[in-house]
């Protein structure tokens, strides 16, 4: 059927300074079934970047996102590609939220030349300049100012457009976050800061690196709202919510209650600070894709064969993928010096085998 | 017409917010202040808050935004009130600034200036005496002028704002008084050109920002002297201009290097580096590299004038380098 469903949010939205968004979702069968297949296929893309990470075909760092899935589904679903996101180093299914291709992304993480950054990015920098994703940010917390600065030019611009600037609850510490949150709530701008709290900082729990670990609220001044981040139509609910307030009267925080079922990155097995029975309680209590599947089934929009013929297909799709980027040429050498400078500046002025002098005048 | 060196630099700001909406102008009391050094003067009268943006003394964040608002293809003016505020916003214009056109595989170009006043001044202290082109030297993707006179700050200023890649540009707090005629049409400099001083046979002196005036002072007791020295403003401090240098080099075969800038890890330590490994050859003597002290720059007087190079010191070594 393609009739509309209206859907509780899993548990209530904890507001600051605001009324609550309603707690009941709008969707479509449409909609559950593509949250479903986006979110699946995310997973098994983060699953296959680590079997390729620990064959050596990715090296240096990998951040995985799996857990996190239904934030950067329900935020795309409540916006749209006119509107901006920049986030951390766990970019790679935002990225693939934002329009990114599978290729170009094994490609990237392989450090080749088809990768969405020439292979020059790596996994913490994918971009795509086209559907306003700004990355892809190594530096933690820094990626913040540079949200704010482009909410800025939208409002210079005089777009209705807003920007996501996402982080982590590690990042929330950052005193460039407060400065940027006190100058984009004086210049009233289109900005949503969106804390993906997945209560980890590395191996620092929450509570040991924040006295208020209550993210929501702490912009003191700005307006805040906690939401499940395990609930995809919660995200979007509240996605909805921030981007019409965030237009009126300027900034908002959007803390995302989420979890990450890998480590903090490939060399951390996430087990020395956290117990194994809490990631597995997570894992079948709250789990995004899990809370999909169980309201398709159970609004009969599709059988569990049907699901898993689904999943089978992603699967292929993904090694497909792979196998293709393996097939991308590495760098040529001359790459080194592209994209230093606009023009190619200066770079070459010591000259590659540093006897030659090149001195690129206009 | 006559105008001094700030006037100079609001001059080119001025002409470039009239022909581009997209340029716009942040920093700590550059609006409704008008600048600390009045180099935006006005400019919030004439063209509101929404373009010439007064922010809270947060260097990181302001500095940050500036450089998102370029990714999107705004082309911000972010003033650092001095020179050592700009520390602060260190990790935003290396990590972010120099290197996201970069690491995004050419998506996205970063067209931002970023100015203020360095160098050491009359007795303003060590944090604000300070000359950071040595610490920005070695962040990849960044380009780097210092101005001069009047003619070059303008023409630098004006360059600087249609690049389209980050500029950081130094004023030095000493020379903003400096008068000068200017052409009353348009005119832009090359940003990556040296500027020839004076032509000399001799020996090539190079040099920059303030210390251009202490050379010529010197140069006039050098010609007393007999010498015919080779003055060039390199101005642009990264990258060098190596064609103009190189081409002094072959003719008077002696580098002088003076700079206000630190010895250890500055930009003449650079300069030396890139003439040895480019011109060797063409060299008879060793360069020498005249620099301020390795000292953060003390309040008194007499302890500051010998923290940076003066005249006589360059008249000497020059009289020796030409032995």
């Amino acid at each position: 059927s393609t009739d509309p469903l209206t859907i509780e949010t899993s548990v209530p939205f904890t507001p600051h300074l605001v009324d609550a968004p309603s707690r009941s979702v709008d969707t479509s069968p449409q909609e559950l079934l593509t949250f479903f297949r986006d979110m699946a296929m995310m997973r098994r893309m983060e699953i296959a970047a680590d079997s390729l990470y620990k064959a050596k075909l990715i090296r240096g760092f990998c951040h995985l996102y799996d857990g996190q899935e239904a934030v950067a589904i329900g935020m795309e679903a409540a916006i749209t590609k006119k509107d901006s996101i920049i986030t951390a180093y766990r970019d790679h299914c935002t990225y693939i939220g934002r329009g990114g291709t599978l290729l170009e992304m094994f490609s990237e993480l392989m450090g080749r030349r088809d990768g969405c950054s020439k292979g020059k990015g790596g996994s913490m920098h994918f971009y795509k300049k086209e559907n306003r994703f700004y990355g892809g940010h190594g530096i933690v917390g820094a990626q913040v100012p540079l949200g704010c600065g482009i909410a800025f030019a939208q409002k210079y611009n005089k777009e209705d457009t807003v920007t996501f600037a996402m982080y982590g609850d590690g990042a929330a510490n950052q005193g460039q976050l407060f400065e940027a949150l006190n100058i984009s709530a004086l210049w009233d701008l289109p900005v949503i800061l969106v804390c993906e709290n997945n209560h980890y900082g590395m191996g620092t729990a929450e509570w040991r690196a924040a006295k208020s670990p209550a993210y929501y609220k702490r912009g003191d001044y700005v307006p805040g709202l906690k939401v499940d981040g395990m609930d995809v139509l919660a995200v979007k609910q509240a996605c909805r919510f921030a981007k019409e307030h965030v237009l009126k009267n300027g900034p908002m925080i959007l803390e995302m209650d989420t979890y990450r079922y890998h480590g903090h990155s490939m060399s951390d097995p996430g087990s020395t600070y956290r117990t194994r029975d809490e990631i597995s309680g997570v894992r079948q209590e709250r789990d995004p894709i899990e809370r999909v599947r169980k309201l398709i089934l159970s609004h009969d929009l599709a059988t569990e064969k049907e699901l898993k013929d689904i999943e089978k297909e992603l699967r292929k799709e993904v090694d497909d993928a792979i196998a293709k980027a393996k097939e991308s040429p590495m760098p040529d050498p001359s790459d080194l010096f592209t994209n230093v400078y606009v023009k190619g500046l200066g770079t070459e002025s010591f000259g590659a085998d540093r006897k030659e002098v090149r001195t690129v005048l206009p | 017409h006559e105008l001094l060196l700030f006037e100079a630099l609001r001059e080119g700001l001025e002409e470039e917010m009239d022909r581009d909406p997209s340029v716009c102008v942040m920093g700590e009391d550059v609006g409704h202040y008008g600048g600390s050094y009045k180099v935006t003067k006005g400019l919030a009268d004439k063209y509101g808050d929404l373009r010439v943006l007064d922010t809270p003394i947060a260097e990181n964040a302001f500095t940050g935004m500036g450089i998102g608002a370029a990714m999107t293809g705004l082309r911000p003016i972010v003033e650092g009130m001095n020179m050592g505020f700009l520390l602060l916003a260190f990790n935003q214009i290396s990590n972010n600034c120099g290197m996201l056109h970069y690491t995004s595989g050419g998506q996205f170009k970063i067209p931002i200036v970023i100015r203020g006043p360095g160098g050491v001044g009359r007795q303003l202290g060590a944090e604000h005496s300070q000359r950071l082109e040595s610490y920005f030297q070695s962040i990849p993707g960044i380009q780097m002028v210092a101005c001069s006179t009047p003619y070059n700050a303008k023409g630098l200023m004006k360059a600087a704002i249609r690049s389209e890649n980050p500029v950081i540009l130094f004023e030095h707090v000493l020379l903003y008084n400096l008068k000068e005629r200017i052409p009353d049409e348009e005119y832009i400099c090359n940003l990556e050109e040296a500027e020839m001083v004076r032509p000399g046979e001799h020996v090539t002196i190079l040099t920059y920002s303030r210390m251009r005036y202490h050379v010529m002072q010197a140069a006039k007791t050098l010609v007393n002297k007999g010498y015919d020295p080779e003055v060039i403003d390199i101005r642009s401090l990264k990258p060098f201009d190596l064609h103009t240098i190189g081409n002094s080099v072959k003719k008077t075969h002696r580098v002088l290097i003076v700079e206000e800038c630190m010895r250890t890890g500055g930009i003449g330590a650079s300069l030396t580096a890139a003439i040895t490994e480019n011109f060797n050859d063409y060299l008879d003597a060793p360069i020498v590299c005249l620099s301020s002290q390795d000292v953060p720059t003390p309040y008194a007087g007499t302890l500051e004038e010998w923290t940076v190079v003066q005249p006589a010191q360059i008249v000497t070594a020059v009289e020796q380098l030409c032995q």
